[in-house]
């Protein structure tokens, strides 16, 4: 990390020209003093706004309904016992494991596609393969939520055009999931593909010579020497979207408000609906609190591979 | 312009590790002294104490007579050229040059009047509303000095300013510095660790390894009096070449005796100098300089002849080096261009016994 | 080369390995390349373009589709003239505007503080500080909404824009400091050292050498405070149900869905118009903005 970068710089006076009797060791006391007031602010949003939350979540689970009882561990057990909530992890995890594996698949592709057009050419693909990502999703979903509409749907009519039959998108269980995770895809995939490119294009090109040389093909040079450089940089961009995607709400908020008889709820909606809609806030935290086992492993695995490419590079 | 002293400095770091080990050293007024050494040997370390970057474990720095260990790098008149050039990338090379002085809130006139100047002793007047991006490494090289310049602090620290150069544009901003040193007079302090940019610029030279200083001197001292095997081997390219032997009484004289039995006579005038030694394993010391081919009518005394088969032949155009292995050592010699040297046949040398050193190989300290 | 990696064209090992040619693998390689680039743009642009289409259509044409509906007959700017004729849109437009700056402002003067602190500076935990940011970006705006939602409520900022102003910060801050450590790491420690010589103190050193130097840096971190500000659905959904003081994203979600006959056009026309401004900058700014997407992995 870069924070021993000043470990061994002494520190400069601040403010007014130095005084005769301000040691070195004090302007270092003092550094770390004018240091810790600068990270203040920083502080006090992890702090206050993050992880005070967080405590107070785990705290507000443990009230009844009316917030005026400890009630213990009977939220998280009311919760396991209903068959709607063990629905809700069921679908939550399908769709995030579903979505974030064609999300790093297709993004492998299209950066590899990328990667081999002429230079020149790569910035306006670039860009337009990007717009996904940059519209916020709740306002693409939208467009989504009407190109899936029962009635005018213009996927439909694409599909009818193509003697294909019509698809009820939103209306059958299955499909609605399905459809969740299309859009889902859609508007991830981008992310993965620049990260990639990123990744690709910093793997020095004489690798790619030196393994042609030794008599690596095109499927050789990419197993042997294009995977292995890219592997942290993977590793880390499916972490990452797998918490972004598992805790995602627009997408199924928009599409399908947890539909048709809530079995599109993911652990987000689900606990908007319980805590906010209904009312039953303590429930509500401890739906949500229900994300946090995964998350945690998750973040273990993001914070090893970054230690440990921060070791290698060192 | 200040004299600058240390005083047993010792850099520690965490651990107990030191990096320097309590370093003398006596700078006069307008003096330019080169710290020389290999990586690692402290002589940075010892630099960045005078110039405030790095706390002082235990010792004093004087500049100008004042102690300055507690004194921030702002405060202490001195002026840094780093190896990258520290070159504000955001800054024209006038705003770069002008920086300190605006801080320390000079006149905008007295900031132009010397910037001006700098830039006129360096010859970079046209570059002054260039970015550091848009400069040649060597342009660069001026600009870091010119700020130095133009701050006219009481001391010039360099920190391997020329190792990022080319070859061709090292010897080029190695006159160069050495003309800026002659102009403005400022005491020097400079770290490099090429021996021939320090031998080049220096009024003295400091040697430096494992963070102790192994001889201060000035150049030609420094190469034809080494007091240790380090200083010995360190300056002079090729390097000294080492031969482990024996000092032997051979009735009158001394004898160096090569483990093959080969007799190189020691000069008289050394006899008594090496006396205590006699009979005892040393390790005889000759520069490739010194171990050269026979010359017709050569005058100088003390010359031993060799036969020996060159493995490699490296011609340099004014000299040709010649490797070869005596009695099972590797040595160079410097032979003249014009004699037929070729690897696997026989080559008959002279060395110049008046040149040679010794070597106590207990004490590594030259006899 | 690697024009042919990943083509079905390359050559297979193997005995008999048959001796390929250079000119057709890497044509084939660059007709594939082409054509999944094709069809890729063609979905991802299928929806926006879709969105384009219909806010242009009368409700007549929206209600009565006669052959394809992914061509506009009688193009109106009606959709788009209403919205913007309608206070309460207006109103979306300017709550987002106000959230936005403000979030903005008060993220990069945390983050580029705080970072440089991290960075450059060193006090007794910021090592663990700086662990901490990162596993605070980690958190999800979903997991914390409920707990944010009582303590927003306690303070009487529900139904606020203030309110978001407020917990905006927990979307944005961890991610710009993180970005900000990296540029500000990759500054060469010799830059400091020659502000330092040169006399200047740690704020001159902050102004003057790291904020210019890392301005691209800067750039794609306002750029991402803005874009996640701009973007954030989770907590004015949760925190706000009047109308006057939504923003785009819940204001053109909610209020621009009423009752059972869907004014479609205009809906697509608000989600259009609600998303120009990150697109807008996108497309200025897109260096700066791939920058700090991928920053995060990159750096630090």
């Amino acid at each position: 990390m870069a924070l021993d970068a000043t470990t061994v710089t002494a520190g400069a006076a601040s403010g007014a020209p130095a005084r005769p009797g301000l040691t070195l060791q004090r302007f270092a006391r003092r550094r770390s003093t004018i240091a810790f007031i600068m990270a203040l602010p920083l502080i006090a949003v992890i702090g206050g706004l993050v992880a005070w939350p967080a405590g107070y979540a785990i705290y507000l689970s443990t009230l009844n309904r009316r917030m005026t009882a400890s009630i213990g561990l009977e939220n998280f057990a009311i919760l396991l016992e209903s068959e709607t909530f063990r629905m809700v992890i069921w679908q939550s995890c399908i769709f995030a494991f579903s979505a974030v594996v064609l999300k790093a698949l297709l993004g492998f592709w299209l950066a590899h596609m990328l990667h081999h057009i002429p230079t020149k050419g790569q910035r306006i693909w670039r860009g337009m393969l990007l717009l996904p990502w940059v519209v916020p999703p709740a306002l693409s979903t939208l467009g989504w939520w009407w190109m899936f509409d029962p009635s005018y749907s213009s996927l439909n009519w694409i599909l009818n055009a193509i003697g294909a039959p019509s698809v009820p998108w939103l209306g059958e269980p299955w499909w609605a999931r399905t459809s969740v995770i299309i859009v889902n895809v859609w508007a991830g995939t981008p992310f993965f593909m620049i990260m990639y490119l990123a990744a690709l294009k910093s793997v020095p090109d004489q690798l790619y010579e030196a393994a042609a040389i030794d008599g690596a093909t095109g499927w050789q040079g990419l197993r042997y020497v294009t995977l292995p450089m890219m592997r942290n940089i993977i590793s880390i961009t499916v972490l990452f979207s797998l918490i972004v995607t598992f805790a995602n709400y627009d997408i199924v908020r928009v599409l399908t408000n947890g539909g048709p008889r809530d079995l599109t709820h993911v652990f987000a909606s689900y606990a908007f609906q319980v805590g906010v809609l209904s009312g039953n806030i303590p429930r509500g935290a401890a739906v949500s609190l229900f994300m946090f086992p995964i998350l945690a492993v998750v973040a273990f695995f993001v914070l090893r591979g970054v230690n440990q490419r921060n070791r290698e590079m060192a | 312009m200040a004299q600058v002293t240390l005083n047993r400095i010792v850099k520690e770091y965490e651990g107990g590790v030191q990096a320097v080990k309590g370093i003398d050293l006596d700078i006069a007024d307008h003096e330019f002294v080169v710290l020389v050494g290999p990586s690692g040997c402290g002589k940075s370390t010892t630099l960045r104490m005078i110039a405030g970057l790095e706390e002082i474990s235990r010792g004093e720095i004087r500049i100008a007579g004042n102690v300055v260990n507690d004194i921030p790098p702002r405060d202490r008149d001195i002026a840094m050229v780093f190896q990258n050039y520290a070159l504000y990338p955001h800054m024209s090379v006038y705003d770069n040059m002008a920086f300190g002085l605006m801080l320390r809130k000079f006149p905008k006139e007295e900031i132009r009047r010397r910037v001006e100047n700098a830039a006129r002793i360096l010859d970079i007047g046209m570059l002054l509303d260039r970015k550091p991006k848009a400069l040649s490494g060597g342009q660069r090289q001026r600009v870091a000095m010119g700020r130095a310049i133009v701050r006219d602090p009481k001391v010039f620290l360099f920190d391997e300013p020329l190792s990022n150069l080319d070859a061709k544009l090292r010897v080029q901003m190695r006159t160069e510095i050495k003309k800026v040193h002659q102009t403005v007079n400022t005491t020097t302090i400079y770290v490099t660790h090429d021996q021939v940019e320090a031998m080049t610029l220096a009024d003295r030279v400091v040697v430096m390894n494992h963070g102790v200083i192994e001889q201060v001197g000035p150049p030609q001292e420094l190469y034809h009096r080494p007091l240790t095997k380090f200083v010995a081997g360190f300056i002079g390219s090729p390097a000294m070449n080492f031969i482990p032997a024996r000092l032997a009484n051979g009735g009158a004289a001394l004898n160096v005796v090569l483990p093959g039995g080969i007799t190189l006579p020691v000069p008289e005038e050394r006899s008594r100098r090496y006396a205590a030694y006699a009979g005892k394993e040393v390790l005889f010391g000759l520069r490739p300089e010194h171990l050269t081919e026979i010359r017709p009518n050569d005058h100088r005394p003390n010359l031993a002849h060799l036969q020996l088969t060159p493995e490699v032949v490296e011609p340099m155009g004014m000299e040709t080096l010649v490797y070869t292995w005596l009695e099972g050592t590797e040595v160079s010699a410097r032979i003249d261009p014009a004699v037929a040297a070729a690897p696997g046949q026989a080559l008959p040398l002279a060395a110049d016994m008046g040149q040679m050193h010794l070597i106590d190989p207990q004490t590594d300290r030259v006899i | 080369m690697s024009a042919t990696a990943a083509t079905p064209s390359a050559a297979i090992p193997g005995l008999g390995r048959k001796i390929g040619s250079l000119r057709k693998e890497r044509r084939w390689a660059l007709i594939t390349a082409y054509v999944s680039l094709i069809v890729a743009a063609i979905v991802m642009l299928a929806p926006p373009v879709y969105m384009l289409v219909t806010s242009l259509k009368t409700s007549a044409e929206i209600s009565n589709p006669v052959g394809t509906p992914w061509i506009v007959r009688n193009p109106t700017l009606e959709n788009y003239g209403a919205l913007i004729g309608d206070p309460m849109f207006r109103g979306f437009f300017f709550n987002s505007i106000k959230v936005t700056v403000l979030v903005v402002c008060v993220t990069m003067v945390i983050s580029v503080l705080a970072a440089f602190s991290l960075a450059r500076m060193k006090f007794f935990g910021s090592q663990v500080l700086a662990t901490g940011v990162f596993l605070t970006y980690l958190v999800p705006d979903t997991l914390l909404f409920i707990p944010l939602y009582q303590i927003v409520g306690n303070l009487g900022l529900l139904n606020s824009t203030w309110g978001l102003v407020l917990v905006y910060p927990t979307l944005t801050v961890p991610f710009c400091t993180w970005i900000m450590i990296g540029y500000f790491a990759s500054i060469p420690k010799e830059l400091d050292e020659a502000a330092l010589i040169d006399g200047a103190n740690w704020m001159q050193m902050l102004t003057k050498i790291f904020i210019p130097v890392a301005l691209p840096g800067i750039i794609a971190a306002t750029i991402f405070a803005f874009t996640v500000s701009w973007a954030a659905f989770v907590y004015p959904t949760a925190f706000i149900t009047r109308p006057d003081e939504m923003p785009l994203t819940i204001g053109v979600v909610s209020q621009l869905i009423r009752g059972d006959t869907f004014a479609w056009g205009q809906l697509m026309a608000g989600a259009l118009l609600a998303a120009l401004p990150p697109v807008i900058v996108y497309a200025f700014l897109m260096d700066y903005y791939i920058a700090g997407l991928t920053a995060g992995a990159t750096k630090g």
